[in-house]
């Protein structure tokens, strides 16, 4: 089969596709050994080809996935007027900790925040299917110990725990002003 | 006033509260004191006991490595104090951290231990620091985050709708199927059938003829029991019995007895053994 074939087929599934494909999937629809190298190569091929339009194809934790680029945002909102809640600082604050620091506990959190978690910051967080109960910590009471998911470094745009923003080196006479 | 709230601490969500009473709130002080209406609207902006020192502290523009417990620890109680007075619901978190602050400023009051050669003094606020510092690290990290683009918020999947019936495809049918569905129906049809009382096809007629026909290969006289067959059934047998008293009412065939509880014999009549054939 011609590369270029090989190339439009990729393109038509993860078109099609409802998640992101691994290269596991993609590689399933030939009968033919399409090797990993040139699956590399022709999805890096499409990435480029698909510079030009709104669209852009973007490797995530979880596979490959066509996404609209940020930019067309404001006016496809404009669509579906509902404009998804923003988060609170408690659950921004939360999920950072259980994203840095995972796997942690409930009072691993409380610990750093210094305030007594809120069940809802927790539920918000997993019903967006972006931390989950990944084990318990072996010390008296059993906690749960939380850890992000691949959904959210999917939902995030990244492909691993690493592509998170390094952690600010705290300057002890940094001004307020740094924070925005 | 709004603007003078953001350059403070911009990830304050207070735009609405910006004012008090019309007042604007640009009128705070430079040093540590806030005012008590302030302090009632910022009450939902912290995010509990360290952020509220972390804003103090960031605020006055103090190193956190050698914080001034004694303003910090003051502030910090106005603060609480205010909070109280008010009738807010004040978590807990909040005297404990104004316990452990007026902890750690006894606690730095006190003479302290001299350090042997090449060690270092413990500082009480070390605790502190280390805690607040963590503390700043993952705010800022959650206001990272949050500048990430984010799926159905700063940016859509793309999800194609594949029309399935462009290209039609027919069940494929082998003969194990076909035969399992036969199967299936034989087993339904067995399961669906009614119980069903049929009329036991039984004619007077037909066992008139079988009986004349077993005279005849008989010789035309036989013993009365020996016409009877079992296998015929009751039903069977009961119209056997009218098929015999039909014949000999129409005299067709004759049936003797020598005497009572003696052999019964039935015998072919001779003038009515072409007319019985017919009939049968």
């Amino acid at each position: 089969m011609e590369p270029t074939t090989v190339k439009r087929i990729l393109e038509a599934a993860l078109l099609a596709a409802q998640q992101p494909m691994t290269a596991h999937d993609l590689r399933r629809m030939f009968d033919e050994e399409l090797s990993s190298e040139m699956l590399r190569k022709l999805l890096d091929e499409l990435r480029e080809e698909w510079q030009e339009r709104p669209v852009e194809l973007v490797q995530l934790a979880s596979g490959w996935r066509f996404r609209t680029r940020a930019e067309y945002l404001p006016y496809l909102e404009r669509l579906n007027p509902e404009k998804p809640p923003r988060y609170s600082r408690a659950v921004l604050e939360t999920l950072a900790i259980i994203a840095y620091r995972q796997p942690v506990t409930r009072g691993d959190i409380e610990d750093i925040r210094g305030v007594a978690v809120n069940p809802n910051v927790i539920k918000t967080l997993e019903e967006r299917g972006w931390i989950d109960v990944v084990g318990h910590r072996d010390t008296p009471g059993r906690p749960a110990l939380f850890a992000t998911t691949k959904q959210f470094l999917d939902d995030l745009g990244l492909r691993s725990v690493t592509e998170l923003p390094p952690l600010e080196e705290i300057n002890p006479t940094l001004e307020l002003n740094h924070a925005a | 006033m709004e603007a003078a709230v953001e350059e403070r601490q911009p990830e304050l969500d207070l735009a609405p509260v910006a004012r008090i009473y019309g007042e604007p709130l640009a009128a705070l002080p430079q040093d540590l004191y806030i005012p008590p209406d302030a302090l009632e609207i910022m009450l939902d902006a912290f995010e509990g006991p360290l952020d509220l020192l972390l804003y103090l502290i960031r605020k006055a523009n103090v190193d956190i490595l050698d914080i001034p417990m004694a303003p910090l620890t003051r502030q910090y109680l106005d603060y609480v104090e205010t909070m109280r007075a008010s009738n807010l619901e004040l978590a807990a978190e909040y005297l404990v951290m104004a316990a452990m602050l007026i902890e750690i400023k006894s606690r730095m009051l006190l003479p302290r231990p001299k350090a042997a050669e090449g060690e270092e003094v413990d500082d009480p606020r070390a605790e502190l620091v280390r805690r607040l510092m963590e503390y700043e690290q993952m705010k800022i990290a959650g206001q990272r985050l949050n500048e990430l683009d984010q799926a159905d918020r700063d940016f859509f999947w793309v999800e194609t709708l594949v029309e399935k019936s462009m290209a039609q495809r027919l069940p494929e049918v082998s003969v194990d199927d076909l035969k399992a569905a036969w199967t299936v129906i034989l087993r339904q049809a067995k399961l669906k059938k009614h119980h069903r009382i049929e009329r036991e096809e039984l004619s007077v007629r037909e066992h008139m003829g079988i009986i004349l026909r077993a005279l005849q290969q008989h010789g035309g006289f036989v013993q009365f029991e020996t016409l009877f067959d079992p296998a015929m059934g009751p039903p069977g047998l009961v119209v056997h019995f009218l098929a015999m008293l039909e014949l000999a009412r129409e005299k067709l065939v004759e049936i003797t007895q020598t005497e009572a509880f003696q052999p019964i014999y039935v015998r072919l009549s001779d003038h009515g053994t072409d007319d019985s054939q017919a009939d049968s």
